[in-house]
């Protein structure tokens, strides 16, 4: 159905146009590059790939302020509805930049695990592929201008996830990769059938002119629920979530930053397109509150369930569960007095979130790595000592932590403060308390974790191999990168108002962030599970007693909340699930005037 | 009833009986297949929108079908990559059903590093 194409402003390419191109041919030619060339200079065409994207993803973020609007690239010169699109907007700026410093990181964390010459060739050589292919698949996500370029690109990225969750080859590793595959298959068979519809709509896919055709017709409301349903099951957002915690925890620790960090938000990312660029009419208020209310459970669930675990990597698979629930709160917030989803403060803050938990989330699994490599095993209750023996992974870990709590000047803090300023002027104060809550939650998990590791060494047993320098150094990198986050010029890119999180190292600012600190102190108390050695509880021991019968009260819900994930992870439960929230959210479109 | 209402009824049928199957089904390997079948319910009903194109004074509206083609290899890699971790699950367990809601930290061996 071709109809003549409105006269749009970015229909034609413009100047720097073929820099799109080149961002993404350059990870897939690295890979393709990298099998004619075989596993002895897999390594070396991984790093010439990164160095050749990193400076190509640099030159997009200088030429898009310069340029009026989005940068284009029409591919062939065919122009849209027939022709393909790519776009590069602020949004898609900010995620290629965080994209390109995580892999950057990853790629010198991975250098010393994964070496071309090792024993275990294969690992390696499928590592740095994936890597380089995982790279491809985001950056078409990100400047991908139609969505069935979105759902090949998505489809490649979760192609490319898999195989990184099974690496090792273990059991356990690879059911975890086959319930991942099985479930992100049904996501993206559910989001293609939305697309099916909205091409028999409206006969067109690409974005931007779907967005001047869109209307609440039922048939469009309910590709948009689809839609929406299949990329929530990409993106792990509760209750879907049956498949993250085994796949994140039991992959390798660089390839779990990468799946943790990135992978995650390439889903995140189409949602936002789909509800901002789309269809930013179409979802309606009920529809929006929904969404965060999925991230509220999200963010209860994964950090209480995250204190119960003994585990150090399954912890902060956990944390991710809660992190990705903070993303979704952007939405309702974002969701004006027009009656529309409007690009402003709150959709910077939540795409800000998204950049502090990419590099924040994979620093952490990079010093879990270090961690696990030096001690032989990453119980939570063993590493005691472990501050004096990594003291530099400690610290990133620590640093990271703080930067995901929200302490200023990180990327989180002003996400924070964008979207409480985004909840004041649109009087959700109740959004306000989860936000805050959820910083509180996140301090219990950091806490419990650091007390663990300053307590003075039990029986160490030091089974491993100390972690080389270079790995603890990358983490502390990405980690400070994260808390630093709030230095950088966001103007340019996203939608920041006027005056929006400018405190950045005033009293004020550092006082706010006492609460968090202070109040995840008293959650990690409350519900974490302590297992110090018992000369160090002795001197506490008045205190723990006195606040016992507390303690017992607040364990009840937890263990409840516990069980609810175990029977939230079994396959039949997820998928219905995932049909009703698919089902809710066709109603609450429709309900909407 | 036309055509396209008929192929419209079967394409639904195809993605409710994938869907039924998908999650009752505790084999991965019919856990894949009802996915294809799954699959090929969408290309219907895009096979039946480029008909419904047709329909509204073109020839045959083409982009349907290009989409679809790409959609086929799309599945064909995915069932592939499938099968390719079924098999290699088989060879180091023996078993191949899916456990559901199993302890990620009950595992026997602790996960990597």
């Amino acid at each position: 159905m071709l109809s003549p194409a409105p006269a749009l402003d970015a229909m034609t390419s413009s100047p720097g146009g073929s820099l799109l191109v080149l961002s993404i041919v350059v990870p897939v030619a690295g890979v393709l590059v990298a099998f004619v060339l075989g596993d002895r200079y897999v390594r070396l065409v991984a790093y010439v790939a990164i160095l050749l994207g990193s400076a190509i993803t640099l030159a997009i973020l200088v030429a898009l302020p310069q340029s009026k609007g989005p940068i284009v690239y029409l591919l062939g010169t065919w122009s849209p509805p027939l022709g393909i699109a790519l776009r590069a907007d602020g949004l898609s700026a900010v995620m290629l930049a965080a994209t390109a410093a995580v892999i950057c990181a990853v790629a010198a964390f991975a250098a010393a695990d994964f070496p071309p010459t090792a024993t275990k060739t294969r690992a390696s050589f499928a590592f740095w592929i994936l890597l380089l292919a995982i790279w491809g698949a985001l950056n078409t996500i990100f400047l991908g201008g139609d969505l069935f370029t979105l759902y090949v690109a998505l489809e490649l990225l979760t192609f490319a996830a898999v195989p990184l969750v099974s690496l090792e080859g273990r059991a356990d590793t690879l059911w975890a990769a086959m319930q991942y595959l099985l479930f992100a298959l049904l996501g993206s068979v559910l989001y293609l059938l939305g697309t099916a519809l909205l091409y028999g709509l409206h006969g067109t896919l690409d974005i931007v002119l779907l967005s001047h055709r869109v209307s609440a017709q039922p048939a469009a409301l309910a590709a948009a629920a689809l839609m929406t349903a299949g990329l929530l099951a990409k993106t792990a957002l509760f209750p879907l979530h049956l498949w993250l915690p085994p796949a994140h925890a039991g992959a390798p620790s660089a390839a779990s930053a990468i799946l943790s960090g990135l992978v995650v938000k390439g889903s995140f990312f189409i949602v936002v397109r789909l509800w901002f660029n789309v269809m930013p009419g179409l979802p309606g208020f009920a529809a929006t509150q929904l969404l965060a209310v999925l991230g509220a459970a999200a963010i209860v669930l994964g950090s209480v369930v995250a204190l119960r675990q003994q585990r150090l990597k399954l912890l902060i698979a956990y944390s991710t569960l809660a992190q990705i629930g903070y993303l979704f709160l952007m939405f309702p917030l974002a969701f004006g007095s027009s009656g529309k989803l409007e690009s402003g403060g709150a959709l910077a803050g939540g795409l800000l979130q998204a950049v502090s938990h990419a590099t924040a989330k994979a620093a952490m699994f990079m010093a879990a790595g270090s961690i696990y490599a030096t001690l032989g095993q990453d119980r939570i209750s063993g590493l005691g000592g472990v501050g004096r023996i990594l003291p530099i992974s400690v610290l990133a870990f620590a640093l990271s932590g703080l930067a995901l709590m929200g302490l200023p000047p990180g990327g989180a803090y002003l996400a924070k403060e964008l979207l409480l300023q985004a909840a004041a002027e649109q009087g959700q104060w109740w959004w306000a308390v989860v936000l805050h809550a959820g910083g509180i939650f996140t301090g219990a998990y950091v806490v419990l974790v650091l007390a663990h590791a300053m307590v003075p060494a039990g029986r160490q047993t030091t089974s491993g191999s100390a972690a080389p320098r270079i790995q603890e150094v990358a983490a502390l990198a990405l980690a400070l990168c994260s808390l630093l986050l709030g230095f950088l010029p966001w103007e340019a890119y996203l939608p920041i108002p006027l005056g929006g999180g400018s405190d950045k190292l005033g009293f004020a600012a550092l006082s706010k962030a006492l609460l968090p600190l202070l109040g995840g102190a008293m959650v990690a108390i409350l519900l974490g599970r302590w297992e110090l050695p018992p000369e160090h509880l002795s001197r506490w021991k008045a205190f723990l007693e006195a606040i016992d019968p507390v303690r017992r009260a607040a364990l009840a819900p937890s263990d409840l909340i516990g069980r609810c994930d175990d029977v939230l992870r079994q396959w039949p439960t997820a998928c219905i699930c995932l049909l009703s929230l698919a089902a809710l959210f066709a109603a609450s479109m429709l309900a909407s005037p | 009833m036309s055509a396209v209402t008929v192929f419209g009824i079967c394409a639904a049928t195809m993605v409710g009986l994938g869907l039924y199957g998908l999650i009752t089904n505790p084999q991965p390997l019919r856990k894949i297949i009802a996915f294809n079948l799954m699959g090929s319910g969408v290309f219907l009903l895009f096979g039946i929108i480029g008909r419904r194109g047709a329909a509204a004074g073109m020839g045959n509206d083409p982009v349907p079908q290009a989409l679809v083609i790409t959609g086929v290899v799309v599945a064909f890699s995915a069932t592939a990559l499938a099968i390719a971790l079924l098999l290699r699950l088989s060879q180091t367990t023996g078993s191949t059903t899916l456990k559901t809601g199993v302890q990620p930290s009950a595992a026997s061996d602790p996960p990597g590093g």
